[in-house]
């Protein structure tokens, strides 16, 4: 059960064998606590093995992704109708919607227009902004989106294990403590001071997420309790310390000093945009996640331990040490996710550095279907809605909260298949998706 | 084979329970902090706890203890019970829950001590710490309530929080508009109840998995509250934000009961919100562990498809209970803006759904156990506050941390087994 060539044949009698369990009886049998992940073992999706373009294709063209398309749709519709709900002109001209039934739809039309037209300018290409920074959005977007890709497959990775990581927020605090600690406290020279920045990150975000993996796998602690219980821990913990070890002494506020020049990430564009080489990192992950989870021999171990833990047993492995180290893994690459936000975009470790990176980091990795490029584009498409919402929220007036309704309704009709289908009326030829 | 699996679980537990060395060893860990720490590094003085207020109609004296002595008989009898509880699980694997119970109480007693003979004033006022507790203790009762609700009947509610957020912004915004706070008070319920509309709906009809719907819940109702905040409460008319006004609901002592020191001004100079939280408690266990209804309902969490043969309809009892379970948590989110504060602010629950969550596990899934965690969780969060003014020998963020590290411990098994119900989090299709 070591090399390539044994994978292939063994995971191909694997398939068969996940497909009926998860059809069945929802939730994975056998094991209770196995949350049954839309897109995560347990899912009938089958894998394909000739060349990743065609199977890019695929994937696309399949039911799946346009359900994650209508979900998308659906949730900015319902956003609209929040928006236009909640506009003065609108409710002024429902007023006289006898009278002039138009001027009702003309507001609907101007309120929702405005603000997703800023939204979208704001994500990408704004023409009438001033700066450069706001001209080209997209770049911001990247921004956004570089803590989200890592701490989203940090969440996707542990999902493959049949394990739920609510963990990213303290992971992401953990990995930027330690990684403040380093890149404040000590001097190194440029270069090695950086990456000792990015190691110590990882590792404080692993022990984070390692303490969950080791519980969970020697006294079987459900992990999601225990993630969330870690995340206020977290939070306690990086307060204390920013009151004493790591208080910024010219401060009266729980921060920390700014970080080191060369513990920073350097700007991929120049002092007009805020885009790092943080980016570089989290795309590197992409493609080495998608290695771990695709082709290496701990990838198979994990993929068949989310399938059936009982099977991957019986088969020989480890369950316990996958547990353990798919949460270490996870909890790192959470970590890095601190590490690109302190060190790449806000220079100064304070207790809300995680802000909502660690939830959005759930439903990025649910809407990428915890598939590391699908997690990549997720992430770039909900970077581009904080990108894009703080633009609506300046030039349209309409809160930025709109983005986490969205964002959480996306999800909502991701993971209810059989909602988004009677929707849009769709006709499914074979049943999937209902035990989801 | 889903039950066979369900029958094999409980025969590891009770394997690794037979001889489980976790418990002595995480007394002796805490006798040892106990020696080192109360005795060692121990304040010396006295530490006072103020039972009486000033304006009570009985005085009862100040209670003054000193506060190495007590530190060190504390480290004595926490020694004593350690060695015993040693040997129990040497002779018979199992130890007696005097033991525990004991060392517990004695171990709070002497942290207690240690504290406030540590502070720079060395007094405590009791009434002010249990009264003031309160305040956190209500709205974690209510969203452990709502999770003892659901999650007896099997579906895992991770939504406290968003209910508890619903509640609070309902109530507000309603309790502003018609100037009546009990209207408020409904209309918290009614919100509460939407929240686990959604909830059912989505775990229950297109049995997505619960987990995942409750978190996505909790960030659609901040997001919407949120947004319906700067809209709707901050729109200004006439220079006054009219719509985040809430009337108030008022307190109601109990005439004689409210005088009893300590007890009295906690318990029985409450709101309405409050009485009910006490009937709650009461009910619900009486109702969950000795009527019909009751094992019904752990039925359908234990064993649905047990439930289902004999004749109970699984997901119309799980629907009913998690609406409840809201409306309940509905009625604690309201406690904020009615009650505790003065109007609706963004994200004000602050986490404490999660506290609920944390309770209701530590009070191992039983209404008095979650009521005693809720206590427990809400004295430790108002000591922390208290004690941020009074400068202490420990840092208040590590009290913020207990609610949850003990939880880690209970679901790990250090402090008892904490176990869910069996079906916990398990969608149930009719074959």
């Amino acid at each position: 059960m070591s090399g390539p060539e044994v994978n292939k044949p063994a995971e191909e009698a694997a398939e068969p064998s996940s497909t009926p369990t998860s059809t069945s009886v929802p939730g994975a049998p056998g094991n209770p606590g196995t949350p049954g992940v839309p897109g995560a073992p347990g899912s009938p999706v089958k894998p394909e093995r000739e060349g990743g373009g065609s199977q890019l294709v695929r994937e696309i063209m399949s039911g799946n992704a346009m359900i994650s398309v209508l979900a998308v749709v659906v949730a900015l519709v319902i956003g609209g109708i929040l928006i236009a709900a909640t506009d003065a002109r609108v409710t002024t001209a429902l007023g006289y919607f006898f009278g002039d039934p138009t001027a009702t739809f003309k507001a609907v039309w101007a309120s929702v227009s405005e603000a997703y037209g800023a939204l979208w300018r704001g994500a990408t290409y704004d023409p009438g902004s001033r700066t450069w920074k706001g001209r080209l959005g997209i770049f911001e977007t990247l921004t956004f989106a570089t803590p989200l890709i890592l701490s989203g497959l940090a969440v996707t990775l542990a999902f493959r294990v049949g394990l739920f990581n609510i963990g990213a927020k303290g992971q992401i605090i953990l990995g930027a403590t330690f990684a403040g600690a380093v890149g404040f406290l000590i001097e190194l020279p440029p270069g090695i001071h950086l990456l000792a920045v990015i190691v110590a990150g990882a590792v404080g975000g692993a022990v984070w997420g390692g303490i969950a993996g080791f519980l969970k796998a020697r006294t079987g602690a459900h992990e999601v309790i225990v993630t969330i219980m870690l995340n206020y821990i977290a939070v306690s913990l990086v307060l204390y310390l920013l009151k004493n070890q790591l208080k910024d002494p010219n401060s009266s506020n729980p921060i920390s000093p700014r970080m080191h020049e060369s513990a920073m990430f350097p700007l991929l564009l120049g002092p007009n945009f805020r885009i790092h080489a943080g980016l570089i990192v989290a795309v590197i992950a992409v493609f080495v996640v998608s290695w771990l989870l695709e082709r290496s021999t701990l990838g198979f171990e994990y993929r068949a331990i989310g399938a059936n833990p009982r099977a991957a047993r019986t088969a020989g492995m480890l369950v316990s040490r996958g547990y353990i180290t798919v949460m270490l893994i996870s909890g790192a690459l959470a970590g890095l996710a601190g590490v690109t936000q302190l060190a790449g975009t806000e220079k100064i470790l304070d207790s809300d550095i995680a802000g909502s990176i660690g939830f959005d980091a759930i439903t990025v990795a649910l809407l990428g279907r915890s598939k590391p490029w699908g997690t990549f584009f997720a992430a770039i498409l909900f970077g581009a809605f904080k990108a894009g919402g703080t633009s609506m929220a300046i030039n349209a007036d309409v809160s930025i909260d709109i983005v986490a309704v969205v964002q959480s309704l996306i999800v909502l009709f991701i993971a209810a298949p059989p909602l988004v289908r009677s929707i849009f009326r769709i006709k499914v030829a074979r049943r999937v998706g209902a035990n989801i | 084979m889903s039950i066979t699996a369900k029958s094999e679980t409980p025969k590891v537990a009770d394997a690794v329970a037979i001889r489980s060395w976790k418990m002595p060893i995480l007394l002796g860990i805490l006798s040892l902090f106990s020696v080192v720490v109360f005795i060692i590094l121990g304040p010396s003085g006295t530490a006072t706890f103020r039972i009486s207020q000033d304006t009570d109609a009985w005085q009862v004296p100040d209670l003054v203890v000193p506060a190495k002595a007590v530190g060190a008989l504390v480290s004595i009898i926490a020694v004593a019970l350690t060695y015993l509880a040693w040997r129990q699980t040497r002779d018979s694997g199992k130890i007696a829950k005097w033991v525990i119970t004991s060392f517990s109480v004695v171990f709070v007693i002497g942290v207690m001590v240690w504290i406030i003979g540590g502070t720079s004033t060395q007094n405590i006022t009791l009434v002010g710490l249990f009264a003031g507790a309160m305040l956190i203790t209500t709205p974690i009762l209510f969203g452990a309530m709502s999770g003892v609700l659901s999650e007896r009947a099997g579906v895992v509610n991770i939504a406290i929080e968003g209910q508890l957020l619903a509640g609070a912004f309902t109530a507000a915004l309603v309790a502003s508009i018609t100037g009546n706070a009990y209207a408020g008070l409904i209309a918290a319920a009614v919100a509460g109840v939407l929240v686990s509309v959604l909830l059912a709906l989505f775990s229950i009809k297109y049995v997505v998995n619960q987990i995942i719907v409750g978190v996505v819940l909790n960030v659609l109702v901040s997001g919407l509250t949120g947004f319906l905040f700067e809209k709707i409460m901050k729109t200004k008319v006439d220079g006054a934000t009219i719509y985040n006004q809430p009337a108030h609901l008022p307190n109601l002592p109990i005439p004689l009961l409210s005088e009893i020191p300590i007890i009295g001004p906690t318990l029985f100079r409450q709101s309405i919100i409050g009485y009910f939280m006490l009937i709650l408690v009461a009910a619900l266990w009486f109702g969950l562990f000795r009527t019909r209804w009751g094992l019904r309902v752990r039925a359908v969490g234990e064993h649905p498809k047990a439930a289902d043969t004999v004749g109970i309809n699984v997901n119309r009892t799980r629907v009913i209970n998690v609406l409840a379970g809201g409306a309940v948590a509905g009625i604690g989110g309201a406690y904020f803006t009615l009650v505790a504060v003065s109007s609706f602010s963004k994200d004000m629950t602050g986490g404490l759904g999660f506290i609920a969550l944390a309770a209701l596990i530590f009070g191992r899934w039983n209404p008095i156990g979650a009521a005693l965690a809720a206590l427990l969780f809400g004295v430790a969060g108002n000591l922390q506050s208290i004690l941020s003014l009074a400068g202490t020998p420990i840092d208040g963020q590590f009290l913020a941390m207990l609610p949850y590290a003990l939880t880690i411990l209970a679901v790990s098994g250090f402090v008892g087994r904490s176990l869910a119900p069996a079906a916990d989090g398990e969608p149930y299709i009719k074959e």
